[in-house]
C-alpha cells in the first residue's frame, strides 16, 4: 500500500473519530438535559448558591459567599495553602462593596 | 485534477519516506506534540463544560443573598433585618437561611449543613448528599453521630440519600431540621446565617441592593448576576495552576516551533539541495515541507483533541483529579455534560497547527532558494 494511502486512511480514521466524539457530545447533551434540570431544581428548591467542587475550605466550597479576607483566612499576608485556592479565581466584583 | 491529485500523492509518499528515515526523532516529536495538544484541550474542555454547567444550574440561585458583616467577617443576621428588608419597595419575598459547616473529625471532612425552606426533614432525621453516603458508607436508616457546640453527642438518622445525579451541587450537603440545626450549633431562634430575597422586577435588583445597603450599612448584598459571573471566570487563565499549565505548554510549544524555524539539520539541507539538483522546483520543495508540517501537526492535533475528549468526558479528568481534590476528603463524583465550544477548538487549531506548519516551511524556503551546489557543499 502506498504511504500516502496510509496517511489519508489514518487521517480519515482520526477525523471520523472526531466526528463521532462530536456526535457523542450532542447526544450526551440531549441525554444530560434531565440530569441538568434535576440539579437546577435542587438549586432552586434549596436556594443554593454554589457548586460543590472543593470542600476543603469555606471560601472554596462557597466562593460566591466568601469573606473579603477569605483567601488569607488568618491574616492578610498568610500564604495560600489549599490547592483549590490556587485554581479558583476570586469572586468577581470583590472589594466593590 | 487527476494529475494534480497524483502529484500531491507522490509528494506525500516522498515526504513520509523522508519522515520515516528519521523515525525516532519524528515519532518523539509526534508524541510531544500530541501531549501538548492533549493538555491544552483537556483544560479547555473541562473549564468550558464546567462553566456552562454552572451557568445553567445556577440559574435557579437566589436573586439576592444579603450577608451581615462584622469586623470584616460574616456574622449571623437578626430577624429584624428580615422585617426591614421586606419593607423595601420591589421586594416580593424574604427568607432567612440557616446553613453552616460541620467538620467531621472522624472522616476529616467538611460538610455543609442546611435547613431547607420547605420540606425539611423531621427533627431527629437528616438527608445526606451522595458524597457523604459514599465516604461514610451510610444508607437510609443508619445513624450518624454529631458533636454539638457544647460537646454533647447528637445522633441523627439518615432519612434519605440525595440522588447521585445532583452530586455536583449536593455531594457534601446535609439537610437538617431547624430545631436540630439550632441545637447542634447553639444558635438562638430568630437568628439566621443570611437572607435570601426575591425582587418583583428583575431589572430592579441592583436598585434594591443599593436600598438594602442604605438601610442596613453593615450588610453585603450578593446578586445572582455576581454569582453567575464568579463561575463564568472560574478557572480563569490567570488563576494559579491554570497559568502554570498554560505557560509551560506554550513555552514547550515555542521551543518546539523555534527548533523547527531556526534552521534545518545538515542532512535536511543536503536533501533539499539534491532534490533541487535533480530538477525539483522551489515550489515542490515547499509543498513537500508543507505536507511534512501538516502530517505531523494534523495527526497530533486530532489525536490530542480526541484523547482530551476521552479524558474529560469519559474518565472525569482523571489526571487532574489529585489537584482538584486538594486536601479535601470529600469530592463529588460527577460526569460533566460535554459542552464543547467550536470557537475554542478552532482557536486551539490555529494556535498549534498553523504556527507549526509555517515554522516548517520558512527555513525550507530559505534553503530551497539557495543554489543547490552551495547547499550540498556547505
Amino acid at each position: 500500500m502506498r504511504k500516502s494511502t496510509l496517511f489519508f486512511l489514518s487521517l480519515g480514521i482520526l477525523a471520523a473519530l472526531a466526528a463521532a466524539a462530536w456526535t457523542h457530545a450532542a447526544y450526551q447533551r440531549e441525554q444530560g438535559h434531565a440530569a441538568l434540570q434535576e440539579r437546577a431544581d435542587l438549586v432552586k428548591q434549596l436556594d443554593l448558591t454554589d457548586l460543590c467542587l472543593f470542600t476543603e475550605a469555606r471560601y472554596t466550597r462557597h466562593p460566591t459567599q466568601a469573606d473579603w479576607h477569605a483567601p488569607f483566612q488568618d491574616h492578610p499576608m498568610s500564604l495560600e495553602h489549599f490547592p483549590s485556592g490556587s485554581i479558583l479565581a476570586p469572586r468577581k466584583g470583590i472589594g466593590d462593596r | 485534477m487527476g494529475n494534480w491529485f497524483e502529484r500531491q500523492r507522490n509528494i506525500i509518499d516522498f515526504t513520509l519516506s523522508s519522515l520515516f528515515r528519521r523515525k525516532g526523532k519524528n515519532l518523539s516529536l509526534l508524541l510531544v506534540y500530541t501531549l501538548l495538544v492533549f493538555l491544552l484541550a483537556s483544560v479547555m474542555f473541562f473549564t468550558h463544560a464546567l462553566r456552562k454547567e454552572a451557568s445553567l444550574v445556577l440559574q435557579g440561585a437566589p436573586e439576592m443573598v444579603v450577608q451581615r458583616m462584622a469586623a470584616g467577617r460574616h456574622e449571623l443576621v437578626p430577624g429584624r433585618y428580615l422585617k426591614a428588608i421586606s419593607g423595601i419597595r420591589g421586594v416580593s419575598a424574604v427568607r432567612g437561611r440557616l446553613w453552616g459547616y460541620y467538620y467531621d473529625a472522624f472522616m476529616s471532612a467538611n460538610y455543609t449543613l442546611l435547613v431547607p425552606g420547605s420540606d425539611a426533614p423531621a427533627p431527629g432525621y437528616i438527608s445526606i448528599g451522595s458524597g457523604i453516603a459514599r465516604s461514610r458508607l451510610a444508607a437510609p436508616g443508619d445513624l450518624i453521630s454529631f458533636r454539638s457546640y457544647d460537646g454533647e453527642p447528637m445522633v441523627l438518622m439518615v432519612q434519605e440519600v440525595l440522588s447521585s445525579g445532583s452530586e455536583l451541587v449536593s455531594s457534601d450537603l446535609i439537610l437538617i431540621s431547624e430545631q436540630d440545626f439550632l441545637k447542634l450549633f447553639g444558635m438562638s431562634p430568630g437568628m439566621f446565617t443570611d437572607i435570601v430575597l426575591t425582587v418583583r422586577n428583575s431589572k430592579e435588583v441592583a436598585t434594591v441592593a443599593g436600598k438594602v445597603l442604605t438601610l442596613l450599612p453593615d450588610t453585603r448584598p450578593i446578586m445572582k448576576s455576581e454569582i453567575l459571573r464568579t463561575y463564568d471566570t472560574i478557572f480563569d487563565w490567570r488563576s494559579g495552576i491554570i497559568v502554570v499549565i498554560l505557560s509551560s505548554a506554550v513555552l514547550a510549544f515555542i521551543i518546539f516551533a523555534w527548533d523547527k524555524a531556526s534552521g534545518l539539520s545538515a542532512e535536511e539541507r543536503k536533501e533539499i539541495g539534491i532534490l533541487k539538483a535533480i530538477g525539483w522546483e522551489t515550489s515542490d520543495v515547499l509543498l513537500m515541507k508543507f505536507w511534512e508540517g501538516a502530517a505531523v501537526s494534523l495527526t497530533s492535533f486530532l489525536a490530542g483533541v480526541l484523547l482530551a475528549y476521552v479524558h474529560v468526558f469519559f474518565t472525569s479528568v482523571m489526571l487532574f483529579e489529585p489537584v482538584l481534590k486538594g486536601w479535601s476528603t470529600l469530592y463529588p463524583s460527577f460526569r460533566l455534560v460535554p459542552f464543547i465550544s467550536p470557537y475554542q477548538v478552532a482557536t486551539l487549531f490555529f494556535l498549534t497547527v498553523v504556527p507549526y506548519t509555517v515554522a516548517t516551511i520558512v527555513p525550507s524556503w530559505r534553503a530551497a532558494t539557495i543554489d543547490p551546489d552551495s547547499v550540498m557543499r556547505s
